[in-house]
């Protein structure tokens, strides 16, 4: 069914299937665009972390490669003026809001903000944004994870994951703009949540270090290296 | 089929128009009971009158109607009297009801001295195309309103209402189509999309169940145009979702109304089952075979679910938060459904439209923004109420012929236009014409109609600031700019307001203004900046006052004023200004004149208030440090 199409990114020829996403294609082909909130299997793309942007050539504006499907001639490229600043400007916005401190991460050295830092030479720490204050909150009730929400980055992957894979409905969000986070409801402890906290799924796809294996968070104890 | 849809329209109509009439042959009182109408008193004075009445036995009805877009002269009431012009009287009170009631309807003097307009033409007094006001409205959509009862469906039928319906029902949808498409009517829930584009496509789409949605969500604060329409003249909008309806093939809509809207939603609730009765709605509509029914989903009143996919999801029980289009609505909305959303505003069109022509209906307004803007004109303008001008009415206009130009002899300043999403224009750019392409231009929106203007008072920083910091609170928090960035840049205007701003705050907000603006996954997020941006290009004198010399021109940022009293204007014989401050700060010299602890003042205005205007010796000084300057300079 699916016609292949024929498309240019970043000066590479790379032939999908029609319909394609662009930010699949690229990844998949060794291109590196920076996402947080992209899952493949959804049906309708979060497109929340604005991480994404590249330039198709006769669209005006940036557009988010998570929801962008391919076609035939399609001319992107995944650096520009423009791109780089929005993806700046939106890293630095997810920084400022973020629990920093990643010697004591779960997810150093494989979290996701981590690599975008490195791949696109950010730095962890902006000069022009002030920190927000965060509230912390940690929930280590559950026997498997722990679930740090100054950590989170409202990914929505946990949630969809959840939601649609393991079908529990536990995961969910409240509250909005600012105060906007995943819960369980009624905000009860995970352990007393009807899924008890016991598959880890959403740890599984949790993009930094919100959501993490108990095991691993051992190594909170670790060396003291800076972020 | 027997008879056709035009015919049995045509019996409703007779019989709709014998009971107006019947009823209109004795003296009639109509009370305007709009929200805006009973906030400033119309329930008390519809009992007023209905007392006064009964007392002198006299056979009157008293009936409500909606807003006319006077409110400024609220309550309003029109008396029809058999005999005289109906004329229409503002700022009721028990005093005038009982007057009116004896000199008018008992006696037949009907008191001109206080009459605001009447709506006959006649020799003895002005009607509305008198007045400036009148010349340069042109009213479509709220021609009816506050001149019908809402609650009757026979008033609006005996006025051509759902003639278009009749009409429709024995045309091709395509030729339906074929008319909104080339009236070029565009949306007026503030993108200006073209209406016959999108109902096109829903018709195109392929699955065939389908939606009619009427999106009177209207989250603008202080715009009120949709409840008025929705409160005044239902049956209107509820005749444009037939149509609607009929053209893309749906047999169930909705109307979304805020739940702050109890009255819209009654009067609606009650024009549907109205509708239903006549016929005019529900299964085989006519006689003609065409199902269609309408029901109203009560929204909680979030910002963010005027837009329309965070509406639909809302009304699917899920959170009011929007999703990335494509796909749009047409293709996937209610349910999943193809969805045709529409304004309020978009649907009351319609009727007119296709009873009047395509033609008809170019004939105002502009080219490619056809036909009329409803606005809500508050702030600082004389005239405040519900306006309607064709497209291309400058700004100036509107304000200074429609809304009598700004009161107290104050210097106008700006003109805030299209909500929070919108922009604040200055003078210089007053002789914009109002029309969705050249608000855009100049930095500001159409919106859904919401129009303040500020005069020399307002500051423009605080302004901004209070424009993001509404949209700030009703972003959903799904995407990072809108989230995150909206914050960034409303603590940065909240340090400007409190001189606490520093070299390069403006750089940063004015970057940060413009990658939300570029990378919301909404139009929230998308519109949020313009007040910043609008600001930052036309009153970037007054961000710098408050961020290099601590000042705040328009003396509106209260960290940044000082209150000081004159002393060579001081009476030392008068206490009032002590005896108004709540802490104590104000005390009495040695040599009898009044002055002002700033420790302890907390610049609640009161003294400013209190000083006779003979003295006029309270004044606020900024930057604060002034006072110091003042007081030596004095005791020199
Ligand atoms: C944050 C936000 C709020 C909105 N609020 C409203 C609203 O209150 N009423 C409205 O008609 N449209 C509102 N809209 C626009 C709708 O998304 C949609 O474009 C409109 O209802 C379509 O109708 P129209 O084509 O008749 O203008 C809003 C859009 C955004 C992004």
């Amino acid at each position: 069914m699916s016609a292949k199409v024929t498309l240019t990114i970043d000066e590479k020829e790379i032939r999908a299937a029609n319909g394609d996403i662009l930010l699949w294609t690229a990844l998949e082909n060794g291109i590196y665009i920076p996402n947080l909130c992209a899952v493949k299997e959804r049906e309708m793309p979060a497109a929340s972390c604005r991480l994404c942007f590249v330039e198709v050539e006769g669209k005006k504006k940036p557009v988010t490669a998570c929801t962008q499907p391919v076609a035939e001639g399609m001319v992107v490229n995944t650096r520009s003026p423009r791109v780089d600043r929005l993806v700046k400007t939106a890293f630095e916005l997810l920084i400022s809001d973020h629990r920093l401190g990643c010697s004591k991460c779960p997810k150093n050295k494989s979290c996701e903000l981590q690599k975008i830092a490195k791949e696109r030479g950010f730095r962890l720490k902006s000069k022009r944004l002030k920190r927000l204050p965060k509230k912390e909150y940690i929930d280590d009730s559950a026997e498997l994870f722990i679930f740090d929400r100054s950590r989170c980055v409202l990914c929505e992957r946990c949630v969809w994951m959840d939601r649609h894979v393991v079908n529990s409905g536990v995961l969910g969000f409240s509250r909005r703009g600012i105060e906007r986070s995943v819960t369980t409801f009624m905000e009860k402890k995970l352990a007393q949540s009807p899924c008890a906290g016991k598959c880890g799924k959403c740890v599984e796809v949790c993009p930094v270090g919100a959501l993490s294996f108990k095991d691993k968070s051992e190594r909170e104890n670790g060396s003291p290296e800076g972020p | 089929m027997s008879v056709s849809a035009k015919d049995s329209y045509q019996k409703l109509k007779t019989a709709a128009q014998e009971k107006v009439k019947s009823l209109n042959d004795r003296p009639v009182v109509w009370v305007g009971t709009a929200t805006c109408g009973k906030a400033a008193g119309a329930v008390d004075v519809r009992e007023f009158f209905k007392e006064e009445i009964e007392k002198r036995g006299l056979d009157v009805r008293v009936m409500e109607i909606g807003c006319m877009g006077h409110c400024y002269a609220e309550p309003l009431v029109i008396i029809a009297k058999p005999g005289h012009p109906r004329l229409c009287y503002g700022y009721l009170d028990e005093g005038l009801t009982r007057r009116l009631v004896q000199d008018f309807l008992e006696g037949d003097d009907p008191c001109y001295e206080f009459a605001l307009v009447a709506l006959d033409p006649n020799d003895f007094f002005p009607t509305f195309t008198d007045f400036p006001r009148g010349v340069y409205e042109k009213k479509i959509i709220l021609e009816d309103c506050g001149f019908i009862d809402p609650e009757s469906i026979d008033e609006y039928i005996a006025r051509d209402g759902y003639e278009a319906v009749a009409g429709v029902l024995e045309m091709e949808p395509e030729e339906v189509l074929r008319q909104v498409k080339a009236s070029t009517l565009r949306g007026r829930g503030g993108a200006g999309f073209p209406a016959g584009v999108k109902w096109e496509a829903c018709r195109k789409a392929a699955e065939k169940t389908r939606y009619v949605i009427c999106n009177a969500d209207e989250g603008d604060p202080g715009a009120f145009m949709d409840r008025s329409i929705l409160e005044s003249n239902p049956h209107l909008v509820i005749e444009g979702m037939v149509i609607c309806a009929y053209t893309v093939e749906a047999a169930q809509g909705y109307f979304y109304i805020r739940s702050e809207y109890p009255q819209a939603v009654r009067r609606v609730n009650n024009a549907l089952e109205q509708a239903r009765d006549k016929g005019l709605l529900g299964n085989n509509i006519l006689g003609s075979g065409f199902n269609f029914d309408i029901e109203v989903f009560e929204g909680s009143g979030a910002f963010v679910c005027g837009e329309g996919s965070a509406l639909v999801s809302s009304m699917e029980g899920e959170m009011g938060v929007p999703r990335h289009k494509p796909p749009r609505l047409t293709a996937s909305g209610f349910r999943g459904k193809p969805t045709v959303l529409n304004n309020v505003k978009t649907f009351a069109y319609v009727p007119h439209i296709l009873r009047k022509g395509v033609e008809w209906f170019k004939n105002t307004g502009t080219e490619k923004s056809p036909g009329t803007a409803v606005f809500t004109l508050v702030g600082k303008v004389t005239n405040q109420g519900l306006v309607e001008v064709p497209m291309g009415t400058t700004l100036r206009q509107l304000i200074f012929d429609v809304g009598e130009s700004v009161p107290n002899e104050k210097e106008f300043k700006a003109v805030q236009i299209g909500g929070p999403s919108g922009g604040c224009l200055p003078e210089s750019v007053l002789d914009t014409p109002i029309d969705f392409d050249s608000l855009y231009d100049a930095g500001a929106i159409m919106g859904s109609g919401g129009l303040v203007v500020l005069d020399e008072d307002d500051c423009m920083v605080a302004i901004a600031r209070y424009f993001l910091e509404f949209t700030q609170q009703e972003s959903c928090g799904r995407c990072t700019f809108c989230r995150l960035g909206t914050k960034h840049m409303l603590d940065i205007l909240t340090a400007i307001t409190r001189g606490e701003g520093e070299q390069g705050s403006l750089e940063i907000l004015q970057e940060l203004a413009e990658d939300v603006k570029n990378g919301s996954l909404c139009n929230l997020g998308g519109t949020a900046p313009n007040p910043v941006l609008t600001t930052l290009r036309y009153f970037g004198d007054e961000y710098e006052a408050h961020i290099k010399e601590r000042r705040c021109p328009a003396l509106m940022c209260t960290h940044l004023v000082a209150f000081y009293i004159i002393p060579q204007k001081c009476s030392k014989l008068c206490n009032a200004c002590v005896g108004s401050c709540p802490t104590e700060a104000i005390y009495t010299r040695d040599d009898g004149l009044k002055a002002i602890n700033q420790e302890k003042c907390v610049k609640c205005n009161s003294c400013l208030k209190a000083c006779p205007p003979e003295y006029n010796a309270v004044v606020k000084l900024s930057p604060p440090e002034l006072v110091e300057e003042r007081e030596r300079e004095n005791n020199k």
